[in-house]
């Protein structure tokens, strides 16, 4: 240490060794850095560990069935033999019901939000919606079994079997089943693809607009020709983000989808999905094939979420990142 | 509004005024739509919260909030061990996950150059998009199978794992935004450089780091799947960490689908207490944030 850094030395509270520079730091400064490298070295080694015992665990499954897991509708305890299709094709359809009613109403919300809402009622609007989303999974399940689930049956569901000859609107009216796994989910995801997409229409530029409008444009063709094209990535980004969270939402969905694991076209059957497959059975499920089957479940579940994830994130950041460059 | 379409001669004028009111007519019918579209995203949170209150309330009383649950058939009993259970877990979760969280989102905001920075921001993110199902599948595998027990230890590692990224994310964000010229003057003031980032550069991001554990309380306190291969839930009570335990979220579960009226009725009171637990901290959060800003 030179005198000339002793003088500095002088004032602070404590007197660690010190320097301006991390180069040549002290102990005390090593050892933090370290420290904070290890525990996010901790939180990147929790997905790591994460892929590696899910697929170890899932190998009695993986071993047993291979591939035909996939494409297999039996699920029989009884005889061991174990096959995924009933509920990825579960998954998909009431995630796919979900994002039908989510994504008009969240567009709708958005564009109110960013273009047409005064200042004093777009924030409170806002929170509100955002509100939406802090509610737990499990208190949206119980309203939808004792509230939903009801008006479902009867006025919905009945009159949508009356009114079309569509197969998939066919069926004794019950209720529980993939429409009400479906109507919960669009509730549940609205929140998120409306701020993601709000935001999005946030960061298009105000001349984009001001120049349609000085072509003689209606507030509607401003937003439809200019704002919504513009920030299409970023749209897009926030509907997969929403797929996301349905494709794994689980509570509400066990409560009111009926957990019944077939195939079938109408929407008013019960059936299942990965998650809720998952959450009903892994409490009773032996050792063996069964659990290893139920862990491939969740393997194949997280597969998805990722790779539908990282199109999602992506998507998204190059629309803030297009943001960022703007200004 | 702009909907004035640009001046014609006479012979267009007629064309024009049709073409006109069309547009208008459009403008008007899509912008209503979007309006709707808001108010029915704003009902759903009304009709649920209505129902969950109302009725929460309707069936709370003192029994539920100071008694241990009785079997089916007798009357009285509450949920005092899963009031207790739910503030156990999210005790448990938080000690797990604050100092992963905090201290990783120090290194991303502090240490990391930028592109380990974004590869790390990445995995958080992915991290958190993680459906909860499979973080609980994932804590039955490393820890009640070794272990030979659920336990409210492994619930709370579960839950852990859901908070991390949520605290790693937003201590990164607003580490980022306090100013470079507070980091170097409090370097030139010859002190390390973890003394600076500890004395100087958190306090300044105080607040967006409290908002930040409070929005990972407040979403642990809900959960629901990481806990049911993990905490299990108990007729018991609270019994220690290495035994299960039951929790709110786990009470509304069983009971919303328990074919006994009186249980029912004390799934909508749980469900009343957990949405005042949830969207309180939401609230006070959401308040705290928007004060920053003023």
């Amino acid at each position: 240490m030179s005198i000339k850094q002793d003088k500095h030395n002088l004032t602070p509270p404590t007197s660690m060794q010190s320097s301006r520079f991390s180069g040549h730091s002290g102990y005390s400064d090593k050892i933090f850095s370290n420290l904070t490298l290890f525990f996010t070295i901790i939180m990147v080694g929790i997905l790591v560990a994460l892929v590696f015992v899910l697929s170890r665990d899932a190998m009695p499954a993986i071993d047993k069935f291979g591939f035909s897991f996939f494409t297999s509708t039996m699920w029989n305890p009884v005889k061991d033999i174990y096959g995924a299709l009933p509920a990825i094709y579960g998954t998909i359809l009431s995630s796919l019901i979900g994002l039908v009613i989510a994504v008009p109403i969240s567009m709708g919300a958005a564009i109110f939000l960013v273009e047409l809402a005064p200042q004093w009622l777009a924030g409170p609007a806002s929170f509100v919606i955002e509100m939406l989303a802090a509610i737990p999974s499990v208190i949206i399940g119980l309203w939808g079994l004792y509230v939903l689930v009801p008006v479902v049956r009867n006025p919905i569901e009945k009159w949508l079997g009356h009114l079309s000859g569509l197969p998939f609107f066919q069926g004794p009216p019950f209720g529980v089943g993939f429409l009400s796994a479906g109507l919960l989910l669009a509730i549940m995801i609205i929140p998120i693809i409306t701020a993601v997409t709000r935001d999005a229409m946030k960061a298009v530029p105000h001349e984009q607009r001001e120049a349609m409008y000085a072509l003689g444009a209606t507030r509607w063709e401003t937003i439809n020709k200019a704002v919504l094209p513009y920030c299409r990535t970023g749209i897009v980004g926030a509907v997969i983000l929403g797929l996301g969270r349905a494709l794994g939402e689980t509570m509400a969905v066990t409560m009111v989808i009926g957990n019944s694991y077939k195939l079938t076209a109408s929407l008013f059957s019960p059936g299942a999905t990965i998650a809720s497959t998952i959450a009903s059975q892994f409490g009773e499920a032996t050792a063996g094939v069964y659990t290893g089957s139920l862990i491939e479940l969740a393997l194949i579940l997280f597969g998805v979420t990722l790779i539908v994830n990282i199109i999602a994130r992506t998507l998204v950041w190059r629309m803030t990142a297009l943001k960022a460059a703007k200004k | 509004m702009a909907d004035d379409s640009l001046e014609g001669g006479k012979e267009m004028n007629n064309l024009n005024e049709r073409g006109h009111s069309r547009r208008k007519w459009l403008n008007r019918v899509m912008l209503v739509l979007c309006g709707t579209a808001t108010a029915i995203a704003m009902l759903m949170l009304a009709l649920i919260l209505g129902y969950a209150l109302i009725r929460g309330i309707s069936y709370l009383n003192l029994t539920i909030l100071t008694q241990a649950a009785k079997p089916v058939g007798e009357t009285g009993g509450g949920m005092r061990n899963e009031i207790f259970g739910t503030l156990i877990l999210v005790v448990l979760g938080s000690i797990i996950a604050l100092p992963i969280g905090l201290l990783a989102g120090i290194y991303v905001a502090e240490y990391a150059n930028p592109n380990v920075a974004a590869a790390i921001r990445f995995t958080a993110d992915i991290l958190a998009g993680v459906p909860s199902i499979v973080v609980g599948v994932f804590v039955y595998a490393v820890m009640v199978i070794p272990m030979h027990s659920y336990s409210a230890i492994s619930a709370g590692v579960a839950l852990a794992i859901i908070m991390v990224p949520i605290v790693a994310r937003t201590a990164e964000e607003s580490l980022r935004l306090v100013p470079s010229s507070m980091r170097e003057a409090a370097l030139a003031l010859g002190i390390t450089r973890w003394r600076a980032i500890v004395g100087v550069v958190i306090p300044g991001a105080m607040t967006g780091i409290i908002t930040g554990i409070m929005l990972g309380v407040a979403r642990i306190a809900g959960e629901t799947a990481p806990l049911l291969f993990t905490a299990l839930g108990s007729q018991f009570g609270v019994q220690g960490l290495l035994k299960p335990i039951g929790s709110l979220s786990l009470l509304i579960y069983h009971y919303a689908l328990s074919p006994y009226p009186s249980q029912q009725r004390q799934a909508w009171a749980g469900a009343f207490l957990l949405i005042i637990l949830v969207l309180g901290i939401s609230i006070i959060v959401r308040w705290a944030s928007n004060r920053k800003h003023i």
